[in-house]
């Protein structure tokens, strides 16, 4: 099978090619449409004619998309925050303590992570609007920690159980007290994980639209993809698309860099948290 | 033996001295401690998806409209009825069937070929990587801005590069096609990373034998390649299935629900919000709950997708 005749090699690029268009082509379509002028976006064209950054400066020029932005941001890094204390907490007992109930509490956080979300928000919906939680930040972390905080109890599970422990009580044997040996051994075994965890706690908080798109109403908690279905009213007097589409790309890129850095990460993160064991 | 050992680092409940006492002192400690440990994630998920579940099912069981308050009451299983005895609750069944099969299947397919490629490629590994990675954490509302402005004939170039007639996103079919596209395009390479992990695991000597034997490669797909990853590929569609079920986002964007391809949970959506009927959508999101919940069920008990752990 693995032997490489010259045709086998062109096919396999002719195939690696493929999956770079596949990937990118719709990326690279919305970057070409947010540099088109107005009068150029309805010409049927791939590529602008004349690039123009003016559908950026409307996006940060208007008065919702900047303040979605910073919601966005916030809540994301919050929800992500909040999920991996507890998590952390809660995959450390699971993997290293014997204790009634961890089989049950994997198995919950498993069964919640297939929660529909339009499942749960109705019902967050009547509550938040009576508690004050309505289109607040707090308003929406909490119900992005009913999908990121089981995430991250799954990633961090596989992640601790493989380190090997042993290696924190040799390092107390050689003298390290307890905190060092935590600190020292154990900590830099385990960031990776929870770092992993982390990031696609951070890309799943980002990504929601259903909860965002119920839960807020204005510039206080409205998040950035939200935002972006706002455009289409924002502006009467010329096509939005343009306005979008600089939108999609600012909201694209925080997420494409993190992918450039964290690819690594992202996909032993992802063979963790759903198929591994 | 000795579980404990870890545990005091991290532990600032840690009650049990270093040895000492009896094994059952440190068993119990021990137990306390993970519950202490696990209980914070355990009261937030059922904080957050426990009792609003609940919740939702009281309220369905009520008359809950939110613009005639003073009419709330106790009815059962009206709401339920009303629901069943529905059209449009029909209709969003058959639209989420509909996106869901081929999303998935297309997936599948797309999945498994790119899986391949990316195993294969003799170049740039990484850069492939990256670039897959870009789909999976594209939001899921861009990759349907970006389907979607590209079939509009006033904004894109697919239907004058395709040479289509009519605009995709006027018709019921066509807007299924521009949805699926959406997301096949985002969730595939999820499948395929799960797929090129699953790949690897398959022993490259299975493959010499079965040539030297005369195995095709066709023959080699389906009677090393496939069995083998099974497994992982069952999970891999468990979750697809599951997650296109609830398919919300790309709908709502693409077409909101115009040219009859409303979504269950969209259909949700519009009931709880649009209409402010609580009791009614209650009904509905319990109902797309139990069909998760069955979905799952089925994939355990029959096609032996078990996503446990070891």
């Amino acid at each position: 099978m693995t032997e490489n005749t010259p045709t086998r090699k062109t096919l396999w690029v002719v195939a690696a090619i493929g999956v770079l268009v596949y990937a990118l082509f719709p990326v690279a379509w919305i970057i070409s449409l947010s540099l088109k002028t107005p009068a150029s976006i309805g010409d049927g064209s791939f590529l602008p004619t004349h690039a123009t950054l003016s559908n950026y400066t409307a996006a940060f020029d208007s008065d919702f998309f900047p303040p979605a932005l910073r919601n966005s941001i916030g809540i994301a890094l919050i929800t992500t925050v909040l999920a991996l204390v507890f998590a952390s907490a809660a995959a450390y007992a699971i993997t290293r303590l014997e204790f009634p109930g961890k089989t049950a509490i994997l198995a919950g956080a498993l069964a919640v992570t297939m929660f529909p979300a339009i499942s749960i928000v109705g019902g967050l919906y009547n509550v938040w609007r009576n508690v004050g939680l309505y289109d607040s930040w707090p308003g929406l972390f909490l119900p992005y920690l009913s999908f990121s905080l089981p995430l991250c109890i799954y990633i961090l599970s596989a992640f601790f159980r493989e380190i090997p422990w042993d290696l924190e009580k040799a390092a107390q044997m050689d003298g390290a007290t307890p905190m060092q040996a935590f600190r020292r051994v154990i900590l830099p075994l385990a960031m990776p994980g929870v770092f992993t965890a982390g990031i696609l706690a951070f890309i799943a908080a980002w990504n929601d639209f259903l909860f965002a798109n119920v839960l807020t109403t204005s510039n206080a908690a409205r998040t950035a993809p939200v935002a972006m279905a706002y455009f289409t009213g924002a502006s009467q007097f010329q096509q939005p698309a343009g306005a979008i589409a600089a939108g999609a790309v600012v909201v694209t890129v925080p997420i494409l860099i993190m992918v450039l850095i964290f690819q690594r990460r992202i996909v032993s993160g992802l063979t963790a948290g759903a198929v591994k064991g | 033996m000795a579980t404990v050992a870890g545990a005091p680092t991290t532990a600032p409940a840690q009650t049990a001295p270093p040895g000492g006492r009896g094994l059952t002192g440190r068993a119990k400690a021990e137990r306390k401690l993970g519950l202490m440990l696990s209980m914070p994630a355990v009261a937030v998920m059922v904080l957050v998806a426990g009792f609003p579940i609940i919740y939702a099912f009281w309220l369905s069981l009520h008359r809950a409209d939110l613009r005639f308050p003073a009419l709330d009451r106790w009815i059962g299983l009206d709401n339920y009825i009303s629901v069943l005895g529905s059209n449009a609750w029909w209709t969003a069944v058959f639209n989420t069937v509909i996106i869901t099969f081929f999303s998935v299947v297309l997936e599948l397919v797309l999945g498994l070929l790119i899986a391949e490629a990316m195993y294969r490629a003799l170049y740039a590994r990484t850069w492939i990587r990256v670039a897959v990675l870009v789909p999976y954490g594209a939001v899921t509302v861009v990759s349907a801005f970006a389907w979607s402005l590209a079939f509009n004939p006033a904004t894109g170039f697919a239907t004058q590069w395709l040479g289509l007639s009519t605009p995709p996103l006027t018709t019921r079919a066509g807007s299924f096609v521009v949805i699926i596209l959406a997301d096949v395009w985002k969730t595939t390479p999820f499948i395929s990373l799960l797929m090129l992990g699953a790949l690897a695991l398959v022993p490259e000597d299975l493959y010499k034998a079965a040539k030297v034997d005369g195995a095709t490669a066709m023959q080699r797909f389906w009677r090393i390649t496939l069995p083998l990853i099974k497994p992982a590929l069952m999970v891999a569609v468990l979750f697809r299935v599951l997650d296109a079920f609830r398919i919300y986002d790309a709908v709502y964007i693409i077409t909101n629900g115009a040219n009859n391809t409303t979504s269950v949970s969209l259909l949700g959506y519009q009931v709880l919000i649009n209409r402010l009927d609580l009791g009614l959508g209650s009904a509905i999101a319990v109902l797309i709950f139990f069909s998760v919940c069955l979905i799952a069920v089925f994939f355990f008990r029959f096609l032996g997708a078990s996503p446990q752990r070891r």
